[in-house]
């Protein structure tokens, strides 16, 4: 079976992140990036499947020259390949351009199972995973907890509100999945070194066929139109108790519109 | 510098011990609870593996490889640290080392994945620094078996439910000059004769397992000498020395999770209207810090680098084992202080920091020994 698994590279949250003045992008300069968390329950949930069921696992991430980190901590998880679809006029691409860019480069790369992080810690759109199988003409099968494929067929649990629901479908697939899926494994010292040996291709919009003009940040039909620093949070309202403290709470949080 | 695979793994290890060791361990702390289950995830992470080749079941790194796994664990917790330093530099090395081709196919396996754990039976009750002049254990063979009798103190990660042996340096016989003739035999978990006591209570390293151990009239095959007969001593002699290194590293770390605490803290604690970073008595205490933590982190990279360069590397092991855990300690007491009652309190790291703190300047070689040893690298022993 060929897994290909999408990753993407993030700010840390642990750092301040900021958007640039400039085209109001993410500054990717500005912060350390890492593998975006949900990503690595994608690579476990992959390299899993492939244990279970044996075939190749390629990581596929759309990023800057940075992205290498990223690229190089899923294959020191144990995924075999890369590619890294890098190219300027990649820049600024909102999601559905991006999903036009991976689709694009999924079409050549080839594939019987697709899996993603269900969103990003950056811009947390979460619809990565439909838009490409839309475009993929594939089925969609979002937000899985549990993953099972039997011969040309895959099965899910769905996480909803109200508990799980089951999903079938057949492959290829694109699946996105949620944290409680599995624990992803740390990268060990032997994959590590591993991973130095290990292809990463490398793909420029000509080599995936993608048209300029749908892509990059002149070109997104999602736009931030402005934005600023968070307000310092404010000092809290103190409620002294003088008999009459449930009085005034209840005022507070009525004048707030809560009650 | 750090080469990007060695500056992989020391990332890999920092997250998994910010985010599966930090969470839980003060509990196992507070229990003085051995954690199982963080030791076998750091065995499926192949931490027990670094310094042992694949062929045997291991990662194929280096010892540096596991300074820095050690290091990364002791900025959050000491007691996994030193279950891991004691696991593959006191159980795995020897055996790599000296073992024959079925002592190895045996146990190192096991080792290495971290599912099962080796312990090292040197120091004793009436003896430590002073071995092998002290020592009172025997070994003597006795119809192709070795009889062995006395007892050991302090032993790491003897007791634990996946220990698999103990090797134990005993006497096997008088050499020609009279002086005891030391061998390592290994004996192992639930050999008849083989009592292993309850846990000592300890000052420091709480979650880890250390215990007495007796052996009385315990039976073992003669097969399970460990290395050559009567080459005990030098063979743990060489074990020290690298165990050295192995010590500063998790002092270091020690040291660095000092530092780590109290950048955090010195921003959230106000006084007298202001974050207490913003005074100079506080800036000038967390530099010292930085400075320890730094020039001992140098120190021990040097004597790793010239280890694994093959050069002699005794003196710089020693000096680095001592500059670390002089740095690990009075990191701990500044740390505890600019905490202030807080650092009194077990619920905060740095209590723990400073608890764990004092064995290191006692364990693999006292403060003393390392300069007795430095003295003697400079020529001054026979004066």
């Amino acid at each position: 079976m060929n897994i290909v698994v999408c990753v993407k590279q993030v700010p840390d949250t642990a750092t301040e992140r900021k958007l640039r003045s400039d085209d109001k992008t993410l500054d990717r300069d500005a912060a350390d990036g890492v593998i975006n968390e949900l990503c690595e329950y994608a690579v476990e949930e992959a390299l899993r499947l492939k244990e279970a069921h044996g075939g190749e696992v390629t990581v596929l991430t759309m990023g800057p020259d940075k992205a290498t980190d990223t690229i190089r901590k899923a294959l020191a998880m144990g995924a075999d390949k890369a590619v890294h679809l890098v190219d300027p006029a990649l820049h600024g691409s909102d999601a559905l351009s991006t999903s036009y860019a991976l689709a694009q480069t999924l079409k050549k790369i080839g594939f019987d199972l697709v899996i993603l992080g269900s969103e990003s810690t950056d811009a947390r759109t979460g619809m990565l995973a439909a838009m490409l199988a839309e475009r993929l003409g594939t089925p969609q099968l979002t937000l899985a907890n549990k993953v099972e494929i039997s011969g040309a067929g895959i099965t899910v649990q769905r996480v909803t509100d109200y508990g799980f629901d089951k999903v079938e479908a057949s492959l290829p697939a694109i699946v996105s999945v949620v944290e409680k899926i599995n624990e992803p494994r740390y990268p060990s010292f032997k994959g590590i070194m591993a991973a130095k040996k290990k292809q990463v291709q490398t793909f420029g919009i000509a080599d995936a066929e993608i048209d300029a003009a749908q892509v990059g940040v002149a070109n997104a039909w999602s736009e931030v139109a402005d934005f600023a620093v968070a307000p310092p949070r404010a000092a809290g309202t103190v409620v002294k108790d003088e008999g009459d403290g449930g009085v005034k709470t209840a005022d507070y949080l009525a004048s707030k519109k809560f009650i | 510098m750090l080469t990007d695979e060695y500056d992989d793994l020391r990332k890999s290890v920092e997250s998994f011990a910010r985010e599966v060791v930090a969470p839980v361990i003060g509990d196992f702390y507070e229990r003085c609870e051995f954690p199982y289950e963080i030791v076998r995830r750091m065995g499926a992470m192949g931490l027990f593996g670094l310094p042992i080749p694949e062929e045997h079941g291991g990662m194929g790194g280096d010892y540096f490889a596991l300074c820095l796994a050690l290091e990364e664990l002791g900025r959050v917790d000491s007691s996994v640290a030193i279950t891991l330093e004691a696991g593959v530099s006191l159980g795995a090395m020897p055996l790599l080392r000296f073992g024959t081709d079925e002592q190895r196919a045996r146990w190192l396996p096991g080792l290495a994945a971290g599912e099962t754990l080796g312990a090292f039976g040197l120091t004793e009750p009436g003896g430590g620094s002073d071995v092998p002049g002290g020592m009172r254990t025997t070994a003597d063979l006795d119809g192709g078996e070795w009889v062995i009798n006395g007892s050991k103190a302090f032993i790491t990660n003897s007791g634990t439910t996946i220990t698999a042996f103990v090797a134990v340096a005993a006497i096997t016989g008088r050499r020609a000059d009279g002086r005891p003739e030391i061998s390592t035999i290994i004996v192992p978990a639930g050999t008849p004769g083989f009592t292993v006591s309850k846990k000592y209570s300890k000052v420091g390293w709480s979650a880890s397992d250390t215990r007495e151990l007796s052996f009385t009239d315990c039976r073992v095959p003669a097969a399970n000498l460990l290395g050559e007969r009567g080459r005990g001593y030098a063979q743990f002699l060489q074990t020290l020395d690298e165990g050295r290194i192995a010590i500063a590293a998790l002092s270091v770390g020690l040291a660095q999770g000092c530092v780590d605490e109290s950048l955090r803290y010195v921003h959230e604690r106000h006084a007298f209207g202001r974050a207490i970073g913003g005074y100079q008595a506080i800036q000038f205490k967390i530099a010292d810090m930085e400075v320890r933590t730094h020039t001992a982190r140098l120190a021990y990279y040097h004597a790793a680098e010239r280890m694994l360069a093959g050069l002699p590397f005794k003196k710089q092991a020693a000096i680095a084992k001592l500059v670390a855990s002089n740095a690990a300690m009075d990191n701990a007491r500044d740390a505890t202080q600019i905490f202030g009652g807080y650092g009194f309190m077990n619920e905060f790291p740095v209590g723990r920091f400073y608890r764990d703190a004092k064995i290191l300047e006692i364990g693999e070689g006292t403060s003393e020994v390392q300069r007795m040893l430095i003295a003697r690298e400079l020529g001054l022993s026979g004066l």
